[in-house]
C-alpha cells in the first residue's frame, strides 16, 4: 500500500497502490508558472509589447510532471472537484494510459466549461512564434529573476487542445454519490459528496478488510453544493486528507462582506469594479449574495457583466443539477422557481453575460459596471482587456477573490497601477478548526496529509493554530515522496462453494467455535478467491480419463490429524502413575509444566502451543507416552 | 377598610373556601396578600379578625381535611402569617389552637398537600411573617418548626430552599436580637435554646462532608451577616469563623463560590469588619482558591473602603496574574514592563493558565472585567500600573486576531487559544476604552491606536467587536486631546483620523447593518466632538463620508436609517454636508432640512421618524443656521407632520419641539415671569399660524399619557407666561371659544376627526384659563390603573370572575 506525491497540496495529484490497482487520486493542473509570462492581450497592447526586456513569445505551458510513475501503468483515476482535474488531458493523451477516469457529472460538465475556456482563452490569441530554447539551464540561468529562479522549465507543456480535451473526456465515466464501483474484483471505489463543489466528492477506496478514504476539497459551510457527507468516512484505516483552505486565516463569511463594501463603495463614486475569476464555483454564491445585497446598497441600477466563452453554459448548467445542490435549493427545484437567484439577476437585466468582449457586450456596456471575468491569473482572458482599460483610473477596483494567485504576482505586468486593489481569497475549503472538528468525528486509525499541512505558515510560524492536530500527529509526505502506508494487510476473503461448504462437518470445539478441515482447491481470478471442491479420486473405469484425472490430482501428502486442547498436569500424571510409570515429577515453567519420569530418564514438556517428549533412543516408549498424550487431546 | 371592601369581603371568603370554585389567577391572591399586609400595617390586625370573622373562618375552614387547592391552602399559611406577625393577633390565633393546626404537625405539614412546592413555600413564608415576637420564637420552638426548616434547606424546589434558609436567618436574628440589645458581644450560654439550635446546625453543616450541606450553611451565613447589624453578630462570626477557615484546607476547597460570598458579606458588615481574623482568613482563601474562583473575592476587596494594605497588594496581584502571564508569553526582552514584581511576579510563572480554552477564556475575561470596573473608583490600587496594563490589553488584543508573536511554548498555547475569540475582544476592547482615562507614553498610546485601527480594518471582527473597538477609539481620541479640555486633536490623532475616515467610509457600505449603524453612531459622536476643528472638517470633507451618511437615509433597515438621520443633522450643523450629488433631479430634496422632513412624513417606521424629531429639537435649541433663519417656517411643517404621526414618541417629541419654539419666543422656562404683552401678541400668533393649539389641545386628550402630559406641560408654560401671577386679565371672550370649548368635548369624549379651524390668539388665551390644567396634569400624574388598581376593584374581580357578582358584562381587562 503505497502512496505517491505530486505537485501542490491544493491541486492533488497522488497515486495509490492498493492490493495490485493503481489509482491515481485526482490531477490538479497548477498554473502558478503561467505568472512568469506576460498577458497575453485581446487587443495589440503597444504598453506590454514594449517593456523593456520582456519579448512576448512562448506559448504557455505548465505541467509539472516527474518521472515518479510510469503512467500507463495507472489503472483509474478518481476525480474529487472540476479544479483538479485540469491536467487530465496531459495524463491520458500521449502517455499510454489505458485506465478509466471517475468523477461526478457536473465535475466532467464544469471541468470540461473550465477546460473549454482556458483553451479558448489561449488559442484565440495565436503567437507568431514560439520559443523554447530558453529552457536550456545554460541560457535560463541568464534570464533575469525571477526566471532564472523558476524551476524545472524544462517540464513546463504547450496548453492542450481542444481535441485532447475532448479526447481525455472520453475515457470518463460518470457516477454518482454512493455508487460502488467494483476495480477488478480488488477493491471498490465510493465517491461521497464533499460540499465543497456541484458535483464534487471525496472517495472511499475498500477491501474487504482495509478502508482508505480520500479526503480532498471538502467544505462544512452552507453553500450551493450538496452538504458533506462525513459519516461514510468513519471507520477508516488511513484518512488522506488533501485540498485545505489555502487562506487559513480568512473567514469566507468576512471576505464576502469585504467584497461587497468594498464594491459598493467603488460603485458609488462612480468607478468600475473587476472581479477575476473562474467561469464556476464561488461566482454564483457572490452572485446570490450580491443579489441580497444590491437593493439594500441601492446599487439596483448598476450593471454586471458576466464575460467568458462559457458564461451562458456555467450559469444555465448550475440550475440544471438539482440533486447535486443543497437541500434548500433542491427544495426550490419543486417550486416554480430556479435554485439559484442569478436566474432572476438575468430576467431583470441586473446580469447580463457574453461569450467575449467582441460583439454584443460593446454595444451594452454601461459605465460604472461590475464586472466578472477570467483568468484570475491576469495573464490571458477578457480580464487582461480590462486591467488596461481600467487601470489608469484610482476610481476602479480589482478585487481578487480565487486564491489560487498570489494577486501581487498577478498585478507585477499591470504596475504601475493606480486602480485600487482588495484582495478578498474566498476559499470555503475546510480550515484547521474544521479539520480537527472532522478528525474528532470520523476517528480514523491514521491520517496522511501534505507536510505543509503538518506545521504553521512559514509566515506565521507563532500559528500553532493553523496546523493539522491529531492523535496519533498525521503521517506526512512531501512531494514526489512514496510513502508507505501505515498498515498491513492481514486478511483477505475466500468464498467457499456451495457443494464444497455442504460437505464440511464442524466440529465445535468450544461453545459457539465449530472447526471443520477442509481439502479444497483454492482458484483465484479477478481477485476473487473461491475454494472449490477437490477433483474427485481416480475413478477405477475409464481408461482414457483415468490418466488425466491422476494428473490433475494434486500431490498431497496423506494428512495427519489436527489436535487441539489442553492437557490437564494432574489427571495426565495419574494417568502415568495408572499405566506403570512411578517417580514422576512435575515442575512449573514459564510456559507450562515438565514432567520428569526420572526411572525412564524422559522429559515431557507441555507448554500452551507444542508438548515434547524427550527420550534416550526408546521409540516404543515415545509411542506409548504419545499415545498417553493424545488421549487429553482432540482429533480431527 | 373601606365599607365597600368590608361588605365584599364574606363572599369573597366564601368562594376562596368553596373548592368548587377554583381562583383562576394566581396574581389575584398575591396582589390580596399585598392588601392584607398593607391594612394590617396600617391598623391592628386582631380588630380586623374581630370586625370581619369571615377571615378567621377561612383560616379554620382550611384546617378541615377536604379538597382544598393548594394555592388557596398556601395563600392561607400566608394570610395567617401576615395577620400572627402582631403579638396579640397571634395570641389571638393561638388561642383557637389554629396557629398549631396550619403550621404544626397536625397542618398540611403531614398531609398530602405537603408534596405541592407552593404549600411548602406558604409554609415558610407564612413562618417568616409571623417570626417578628417573643411569643412566635416560643412558638417555634414548640412546634418542631426548626428541624422542618432544617430539611426543607435541601428541598428540590430552589425557591422553598432559598425561603427555608432565609427563614433561618429569620430565626436567628429574632432570637439573638431581642436577649443581646445592648449588650457588647453576647456569649454563646447566652443564646435561647432556638438560637442554640440553629448554630449548632450550621456547625454541623459547615463541618459535613457533603458540600450542598456546606452550601447552604454558607449561604445562611452571608444572609445573616450581610443583613443583621446586630452586635450578636460578632458572637456568632467568632463562633463560626475557625470553621470556614478549615473549609479552606481542604483540597479541594468545598463551595468556592459561597465562601467567597460569604467573606466579601462579612468583610462589608460594619460590625464584623474590624476583626482582624477575618482579614487573615481572607488572605487564605486568596491563596487557596484557583485563580478563577478567587477573582471575584480580590474584586470584592478592592472596592472596600478600607482594609489591610497587604491584603489589597495581594488581590489585586491576583486580578493583574492573567494579564502578567500574558504579557509574559511575549517578553521578548528582560526589559519589558512587568505587571507583577518580585514575589507575586515569581509565584505567577509557575501558575500558568488552565488548560481548556473555555476556562483560560473565562479567567480572562473575569479578570478585565473586574479591573475595568476598578479603574474609576477613587479606592483603586494606586499606583495604578497604566502602562503594563495598556501593554497587556493590547497584547491580548494582538493574540487575538493573530498577531501577537509569543516567545514561549504556553505563549504558543495561549495564542492558539485565543486566536478569534469574540468573547475576550470584547472584554479586552471595553477595558481598553476605559483606560483611556489615564494616560500611558506615547510609543504605547502609538500602539494602542494600531491595534484599534487593525480591528477596525480587518474584515473578521465581528459586529459586536467592530461596535466596542469604535467605541474605544474614540474615547483615545477624547482623551488625545490636549491639553485637557481643549477640542483640538493632538497631531498623531489626527494622523489616524485619515485612515479611520478610510475605515468609515468601507464600514458605512458593509452588508451587515449592525456594522453600518455602529459606523453612523461613531461619526455622529466624532461629529459632535471636532465638528468646528480644521483639520476634522478638511479631513471629512475630502472623503467620500458625507456623501454615503446622506445616501444611508435610504438603508432598508429603520435602525441604521435613524442612525443616519442622526448623523445627518449632526454633519449638517457644523456645515459639514456637501450638497447632493444629482442636482438633475429636481424632485430630490436639496437642503438638509428637507431631507429629514421627507424622511418624517414618507417614512414607515418609528426609529427614523422620531430621530427626525431629536434632530429638529437640537437644530431648533442650537439656533443652526438654516432654522434660526426663519424658525417658523422651518417649524411649521414639522409640527403639522408630528401631529399626525401614529408613533407617540413623534408626537411627544414634536410637543417638546414646540415647547423650544415657545421658550424662543417668551423666555424660558423656571420662575413664572409675564412674557410682555407685545411679545406675548406676537408669540401667539406665530404660534397661532404654525397650528400649535390644535395639535396641543388634541394632545390633551392623546390616548397615550405621555403625549397628554407633555401638551399640559407645554399649555401650563403658556398659561403662566400670558397671564402673571395673581392678576387675572379679563381678555372678552371672543365668538370662537365656544366653539373650540365644544371641540375640546368632544375630543375627550374620543371623536377626533372635528378639525379645530381658525384660531385667534384671544381666544386660545381664554380657553387655556378657563382650563383646570393643574387638575388635568394631577389626574395624569397618576398610573393609567390607579382606578383598577383598587383594592375594592380586585375584590370585584375575583368575585365576578366565579360569577357571584352576577354582571358579567364587566370586562376588566
Amino acid at each position: 500500500l503505497k502512496l505517491y506525491r505530486k505537485r501542490h497540496p491544493t491541486l492533488p495529484c497522488n497515486v495509490l497502490k492498493f492490493k495490485s490497482t493503481t489509482i491515481m487520486l485526482d490531477c490538479g493542473l497548477d498554473m502558478t508558472s503561467t505568472l512568469n509570462f506576460l498577458p497575453l492581450p485581446l487587443v495589440q497592447s503597444p504598453r506590454l509589447s514594449n517593456l523593456p526586456g520582456w519579448s512576448l513569445k512562448d506559448g504557455n505551458a505548465f505541467l509539472d510532471k516527474t518521472e515518479l510513475i510510469d503512467l500507463s501503468t495507472v489503472d483509474v483515476i478518481l476525480i474529487s472537484n472540476y479544479h483538479c482535474m485540469m491536467a487530465l488531458p496531459y495524463i491520458t493523451e500521449h502517455t499510454g494510459f489505458m485506465g478509466t477516469v471517475y468523477a461526478t457529472e457536473p465535475t466532467v460538465q464544469i471541468g470540461r466549461l473550465l477546460m473549454e475556456e482556458l483553451v479558448n482563452f489561449i488559442e484565440r490569441v495565436p503567437k507568431a512564434q514560439s520559443a523554447s530554447l530558453w529552457k536550456n539551464k545554460d541560457i535560463q540561468r541568464l534570464l533575469p529573476s525571477p526566471l532564472k529562479d523558476a524551476v524545472e522549465v524544462s517540464t513546463w507543456r504547450r496548453c492542450y487542445t481542444m481535441q485532447e480535451v475532448n479526447s481525455a473526456l472520453s475515457k470518463i465515466q460518470l457516477v454518482g454519490y454512493s455508487q460502488k464501483i467494483e476495480l477488478f474484483g480488488a477493491v471498490q471505489v465510493t465517491p461521497l459528496s464533499s460540499g465543497y463543489a456541484l458535483g464534487s466528492s471525496n472517495w472511499i477506496i475498500q477491501s474487504h478488510y482495509e478502508k482508505v478514504s480520500y479526503v480532498s476539497g471538502s467544505s462544512l459551510l452552507t453553500t450551493h453544493p450538496q452538504p458533506m457527507d462525513q459519516a461514510s468516512l468513519k471507520n477508516s484505516d488511513v484518512l488522506i486528507l488533501t485540498g485545505l483552505t489555502q487562506i487559513p486565516t480568512a473567514n469566507p463569511d468576512s471576505m464576502v462582506g469585504e467584497f461587497c463594501s468594498n464594491l459598493a463603495l467603488t460603485v458609488r463614486n462612480g468607478g468600475n469594479v473587476l472581479v477575476p475569476c473562474y467561469p464556476s464555483g464561488v461566482i454564483y454564491d457572490l452572485l446570490e449574495c450580491l443579489y441580497q445585497y444590491i437593493d439594500s446598497a441601492g446599487l439596483s441600477s448598476i450593471p454586471f457583466y458576466f464575460i467568458s466563452p462559457v458564461a451562458n453554459s456555467s450559469l444555465e448548467f448550475s440550475q440544471i443539477f438539482a440533486e447535486w445542490l443543497c437541500h434548500n435549493k433542491q427544495t426550490k427545484v419543486y417550486l416554480p422557481e430556479p435554485p439559484f437567484p442569478h436566474a432572476e439577476l438575468i430576467q431583470t437585466n441586473k446580469l447580463k453575460h457574453y461569450p467575449s468582449i467582441h460583439g454584443d457586450f460593446s454595444n451594452d456596456f454601461r459605465q460604472p459596471c461590475v464586472v466578472f471575468t477570467g483568468h484570475p491569473s491576469l495573464r490571458f482572458g477578457d480580464v487582461v482587456h480590462f486591467m488596461e482599460l481600467w487601470g489608469k483610473s484610482s476610481l476602479n477596483t480589482v478585487i481578487f477573490t480565487e486564491p489560487d494567485f498570489s494577486y501581487l504576482e498577478a498585478l507585477a505586468p499591470y504596475q504601475p497601477l493606480a486602480m485600487k486593489c482588495i484582495y478578498c481569497p474566498i476559499d470555503t475549503r475546510l480550515n484547521f478548526i474544521q479539520v480537527s472538528k472532522l478528525l474528532k468525528e470520523v476517528q480514523p486509525l491514521h491520517v496522511v496529509c501534505p507536510e505543509q499541512y503538518t506545521q504553521p505558515p512559514p509566515a506565521q510560524s507563532h500559528r500553532m493554530d493553523l496546523m493539522v492536530d491529531c492523535q496519533p500527529p498525521a503521517m506526512s509526505y512531501r512531494r514526489a515522496e512514496v510513502l508507505a502506508l501505515p498498515f498491513k494487510r492481514r486478511y483477505e476473503k475466500i468464498e467457499i462453494m456451495p457443494e464444497l461448504a455442504d460437505s464440511l462437518v464442524p466440529m465445535e470445539i468450544k461453545p459457539g467455535i465449530s472447526l471443520a478441515t477442509v481439502s479444497a482447491v483454492l482458484h483465484t481470478k479477478d481477485n476473487k478467491h473461491v475454494l472449490q471442491p477437490p477433483p474427485r479420486p481416480a475413478q477405477p473405469t475409464g481408461g482414457k480419463k483415468r490418466k488425466r484425472a491422476s494428473d490433475d490430482i494434486p500431490d498431497c501428502k496423506v494428512l495427519k490429524p489436527l489436535l487441539s486442547g489442553s492437557i490437564p498436569v494432574d489427571q495426565f500424571v495419574q494417568t502415568l502413575e495408572k499405566h506403570g510409570f512411578s517417580d514422576i515429577k512435575v515442575e512449573d515453567t514459564a510456559k507450562g509444566h515438565i514432567v520428569l519420569l526420572q526411572e525412564a530418564e524422559t522429559l515431557i514438556q507441555i507448554e500452551e502451543d507444542s508438548t515434547h517428549i524427550i527420550c534416550d533412543d526408546d521409540e516404543v516408549l515415545r509411542v506409548r507416552l504419545r499415545d498417553l498424550v493424545l488421549k487429553f487431546l482432540q482429533k480431527f | 377598610m373601606d365599607p365597600e371592601c368590608a361588605r365584599l369581603l364574606p363572599a369573597l371568603c366564601a368562594v376562596l373556601a368553596d373548592p368548587r370554585q377554583p381562583v383562576a389567577d394566581d396574581t389575584c391572591l398575591e396582589k390580596l396578600l399585598d392588601w392584607f399586609k398593607a391594612v394590617t400595617e396600617a391598623g391592628s390586625s386582631l380588630l380586623l379578625l374581630q370586625e370581619h370573622p369571615c377571615l378567621v373562618e377561612l383560616l379554620f375552614h382550611v384546617l378541615k381535611p377536604q379538597d382544598l387547592s393548594s394555592r388557596i391552602l398556601s395563600f392561607a399559611l400566608r394570610l395567617a402569617g401576615i395577620f400572627a406577625a402582631q403579638e396579640n393577633c397571634f395570641q389571638f390565633l393561638q388561642q383557637g389552637e389554629l396557629l398549631p393546626g396550619l403550621f404544626g404537625e397536625p397542618g398540611p405539614l403531614g398531609a398530602a398537600a405537603w408534596a405541592a412546592p407552593s404549600v411548602r413555600s406558604g409554609w415558610i413564608q407564612g413562618l417568616h411573617s409571623l417570626a417578628q415576637h417573643p411569643s412566635a420564637l416560643r412558638f417555634l420552638a414548640d412546634s418542631g418548626a426548626v428541624d422542618t426548616i432544617f430539611s426543607l434547606q435541601g428541598d428540590p424546589s430552589l425557591f422553598v430552599a432559598s425561603a427555608a434558609g432565609q427563614l433561618l436567618v429569620r430565626v436567628l436574628d429574632l432570637a439573638l436580637r431581642g436577649p443581646a440589645e445592648g449588650r457588647v458581644c453576647p456569649q454563646a450560654w447566652d443564646w435561647p435554646a432556638c438560637a442554640r439550635k440553629v448554630v449548632c446546625h450550621l456547625e454541623d453543616c459547615l463541618r459535613s462532608e457533603a458540600t450542598p450541606r456546606v452550601t447552604q450553611a454558607l449561604h445562611v451565613l452571608t444572609t445573616t451577616f450581610g443583613h443583621c447589624r446586630g452586635l450578636w453578630t460578632q458572637g456568632l462570626w467568632a463562633r463560626l469563623s475557625p470553621l470556614v477557615a478549615r473549609l479552606l484546607e481542604k483540597d479541594p476547597v468545598p463551595a468556592p463560590h459561597a465562601l467567597v460570598d460569604l467573606l466579601l458579606g462579612v468583610a462589608r458588615s460594619p460590625v464584623l469588619s474590624s476583626d482582624p481574623g477575618l482579614w487573615e482568613t481572607a488572605a487564605q482563601a486568596l491563596s487557596r482558591l484557583s485563580p478563577t474562583q478567587a477573582g471575584p473575592l480580590a474584586a470584592g476587596i478592592l472596592k472596600l473602603q478600607d482594609c489591610p494594605q497587604a491584603l489589597r497588594i495581594q488581590a489585586f496581584s491576583i486580578l493583574l496574574q492573567p494579564l502578567a502571564h500574558v504579557l509574559e508569553a511575549t517578553a521578548q526582552a528582560p526589559g519589558t514592563p512587568r505587571l507583577l514584581e518580585g514575589a507575586a511576579g515569581d509565584l505567577m510563572a509557575v501558575d500558568t493558565f488552565p488548560p481548556s480554552r473555555s476556562a483560560c477564556v473565562g479567567l480572562l475575561c473575569s479578570a478585565l472585567a473586574h479591573l475595568e470596573l476598578l479603574q474609576p473608583l477613587p479606592q483603586r490600587p494606586s499606583p495604578w500600573p497604566q502602562a503594563p496594563l495598556l501593554a497587556a490589553v493590547v497584547t491580548i488584543l494582538r493574540f487575538c486576531n493573530g498577531s501577537a508573536a509569543p516567545s514561549s511554548e504556553a505563549g504558543g498555547r495561549l495564542c492558539a487559544m485565543l486566536v478569534g475569540c469574540v468573547r475576550v475582544q470584547r472584554a479586552a476592547l471595553d477595558f481598553l476604552g476605559v483606560l483611556s482615562q489615564g494616560l500611558g507614553p506615547q510609543e504605547l498610546v502609538t500602539q494602542v491606536f494600531a491595534i484599534l485601527l487593525e480591528y477596525l480594518v480587518s474584515p473578521d471582527s465581528s459586529p459586536t467587536v467592530l461596535k466596542k473597538a469604535f467605541q474605544a477609539t474614540l474615547r483615545w481620541l477624547l482623551s488625545s486631546a490636549t491639553p485637557p479640555g481643549c477640542c483640538d486633536l493632538e497631531p498623531y490623532a489626527q494622523l489616524v483620523l485619515g485612515e479611520l475616515l478610510a475605515v468609515l467610509q468601507k464600514r458605512l457600505c458593509s452588508p451587515c447593518w449592525e456594522v453600518r449603524d455602529s459606523g453612523l453612531e461613531f461619526l455622529t459622536q466624532m461629529t459632535r466632538h471636532w465638528g468646528g476643528q480644521g483639520s476634522f472638517r478638511q479631513a471629512l470633507l475630502g472623503s467620500e463620508v458625507p456623501e454615503l451618511t446622506r445616501q444611508l437615509l435610504q438603508d432598508p433597515e429603520s435602525y441604521v436609517r435613524a442612525s443616519a438621520v442622526a448623523a445627518v443633522g449632526q454633519l449638517s450643523s457644523w456645515g459639514l454636508l456637501t450638497a447632493p450629488s444629482s442636482p438633475e433631479h429636481p424632485a430630490v430634496p436639496q437642503t438638509p432640512l428637507e431631507e429629514l422632513l421627507l424622511v418624517l412624513t414618507t417614512d414607515s417606521e418609528g426609529f427614523p421618524r422620531r430621530a427626525v424629531m431629536r434632530v429638529f429639537t437640537e437644530w431648533l435649541r442650537d439656533g443652526y443656521a438654516d432654522v434660526a433663519e426663519d424658525p417658523e417656517q422651518s417649524v411649521a411643517p414639522v409640527l403639522r407632520a408630528a401631529s399626525r404621526d401614529l408613533d407617540w414618541e413623534v408626537r411627544v417629541q414634536g410637543l417638546e419641539l414646540a415647547l423650544v419654539f415657545l421658550e424662543q419666543l417668551l423666555g424660558p422656562r423656571g420662575p413664572s415671569t409675564a412674557a410682555p404683552p407685545g411679545a406675548l401678541t406676537q408669540a401667539l400668533q406665530a404660534l397661532c399660524r404654525v397650528q400649535l393649539f390644535e395639535f396641543a389641545f388634541r394632545s390633551l386628550f392623546d390616548c397615550d399619557r405621555p403625549v397628554a402630559q407633555k401638551s399640559c406641560d407645554l399649555l401650563l408654560f403658556l398659561k403662566a407666561k400670558a397671564t402673571p401671577s395673581g392678576s387675572q386679565q379679563e381678555v372678552g371672550d371672543g365668538p370662537n371659544v365656544a366653539s373650540v370649548e365644544a371641540a375640546l368635548r368632544r375630543w375627550q369624549a374620543g371623536e377626533q376627526g372635528q378639525p379645530l379651524g381658525e384660531l385667534a390668539p384671544e381666544a386660545v388665551l381664554a380657553v387655556l384659563r378657563s382650563m383646570d390644567l393643574e387638575a388635568l396634569r394631577d389626574t395624569l400624574a397618576e398610573s393609567s390603573d390607579h382606578v383598577e388598581r383598587s383594592p375594592q376593584s380586585l375584590l370585584q374581580d375575583m368575585l365576578a370572575t366565579v360569577g357571584v357578582l352576577g354582571d358579567n358584562e364587566a370586562d376588566c381587562y
